[in-house]
């Protein structure tokens, strides 16, 4: 569990999260939704500790990453997995030693029982009989599986996502949506989804918070965005051609 | 001000680099990829450079020594000091600054661009210390492509020098070995070694700290060359005037 206490963060002048406070759930994928610009990646750069905010505090299980000392954060660290809006995979190293690459850095298995682990998460997210490709020897959707099995490799218990589902194609897109809820329920991790893909909300959204212009305006689940009343998100949420032909059905049906 | 925080940010860089060391294992491995990458790679370039620009001071020399009283092993003499003082050292890192410096910057920049630094960042490792350190560590055998470049420089004299006519191989011979001083050899040795400091370091901080996208890459990596040479340079001048002057 994951809890976020009033924390404030700007850049020179400008203000981009306003004392938001939250609590992202164990076993659940939790979604950060708005608009580009409503400071949904600062956000999710101040969980991860690469950006420190001015106020306020993050507390994972027990601890304010505040008040941890170094050790205890690289601690944190090892204990977090990422998966990046580009994937982030590593250009001049194969599918097989990007996966690899988080053991060993921290692991003090052997390179058997490594490379084990490697292929047991490769198959995980249905990747086989790719090990000794290069990144950009795969497609899009394969380098982000590849990134979800890194970011899993070391069993983390908290994973983050940026935008899992930029540039993919909405079947793809999909799955990448079902692999990131199964393996959070699976692994029983916390697991944070940056997304502004109204798909990704309707298939894995447990937990939602929507943020505008650095404030947290709304928080529900997947059920309850298609009937709040608030103004903000209804605006967002039904700004697509298809949804408002839903809520014009929705509206039809009574 | 902007290149007070530069500089400040500079110092700071190379704080980090030297903290929170990577695993062994995982850095000897990446510093025999950074000598392949850095120094093996260079051969090629460093070979044919300094065997063309030895012939070439030794023709330039001989061409213009117009008068009869002047022994002919001054061709070897010239060349000697030319290469030993100032074209291996110094021009030599320039153009690496050109080869070794902008692929360095270009391949920080391009992981900042793809948020692969970022990525290490998050795995709790320090990426400064796991991408700069190993880059210094491989530049230590830079001396070694600066022997490389003064033995070929001194050869290429040689060649052209005796099969152009110019001079006969024993007074070559001669003027190689003519009020030889081997304080400039350690001279020409600690140039190199602060050159491969600039040359490890400057690059690094251009390409790690850079912003935007892949435009801003390709500007990055002409800043770097830029002044990696300037800060060459200005090293060069420094210690000359300090161990020569």
């Amino acid at each position: 569990m994951i809890k976020v206490e009033n924390i404030y963060k700007s850049f020179g002048e400008e203000e981009v999260l306003k004392g938001i406070s939250t609590v992202f759930e164990k076993g659940k994928t939790n979604l950060i939704i708005g608009q580009s610009g409503s400071g949904k990646t600062v956000f999710l750069k101040c969980l991860l500790g690469l950006f420190t905010p001015e106020k306020g505090k993050i507390i994972f299980e027990d601890t304010a990453i505040q008040d941890m000392n170094k050790d205890q954060k690289s601690d944190l660290r090892k204990q977090m997995g990422m998966l990046f809006q580009g994937g982030a995979l590593f250009d001049s190293m194969n599918i097989e030693e990007n996966v690899m690459f988080p053991l060993r850095m921290f692991s003090k298995s052997n390179k058997k029982e490594m490379l084990d682990r490697v292929n047991e998460v490769l198959k995980r997210v249905n990747l086989e009989n790719v090990n000794k490709k290069l990144p950009a020897e795969i497609s899009g959707g394969m380098q982000k599986r590849v990134a979800i099995a890194r970011a899993i490799v070391n069993k983390p218990k908290y994973l983050f996502c940026d935008e899992p589902n930029s540039g993919l194609d909405p079947r793809t897109a999909t799955v990448i949506d079902t692999l990131i809820q199964e393996i959070t329920h699976e692994y029983n991790i916390t697991t944070v989804i940056n997304t502004h893909d109204m798909n990704s909300v309707m298939e894995i959204g447990e937990t939602i918070i929507f943020l505008k212009e650095g404030i947290l305006v709304w928080k529900g689940d997947k059920t309850e965005i298609f009937k709040t009343d608030n103004e903000v998100v209804t605006d967002f949420v039904y700004s697509s051609d298809l949804f408002k032909k839903i809520r014009a059905v929705q509206k039809k049906e009574g | 001000m902007k290149y007070i925080r530069d500089i400040g940010s500079y110092f700071s860089m190379l704080r980090l680099v030297f903290s929170r060391p990577t695993k062994t294992s995982v850095l000897k491995h990446l510093i025999f990829k950074e000598i392949n990458d850095l120094i093996i790679s260079s051969l090629g370039i460093v070979a044919f450079i300094s065997f063309f620009v030895g012939g070439v001071i030794a023709i330039q020399t001989a061409l213009n020594m117009e008068n009869p009283l002047i022994p002919k092993s001054l061709i070897g003499f010239a060349t000697r000091q030319s290469i030993l003082l100032e074209f291996a050292p110094t021009f030599i890192s320039i153009i690496m600054a050109g080869k070794v410096g902008s692929f360095i910057t270009s391949s920080l920049g391009s992981m900042r661009v793809t948020e692969q630094i970022d990525a290490l960042e998050v795995m709790g490792i320090n990426s400064l210390n796991y991408l700069v350190f190993p880059k210094i560590i491989a530049l230590l055998f830079y001396p070694f492509l600066i022997i490389f470049a003064m033995t070929l420089g001194i050869a290429g004299g040689w060649i052209a020098g005796v099969y152009g006519g110019f001079v006969s191989s024993a007074d070559y011979a001669t003027g190689l070995q003519e009020t030889f001083i081997p304080f400039h050899i350690t001279y020409a040795f600690i140039k190199t070694f602060v050159f491969a400091f600039i040359l490890a370091t400057v690059p690094s901080w251009q390409g790690y700290y850079m912003k935007g996208g892949a435009l801003e890459v390709g500007k990055a990596s002409t800043n770097s060359f830029v002044w990696t040479s300037v800060l060459i340079i200005l090293a060069n001048f420094i210690i000359t005037q300090m161990l020569l002057g």
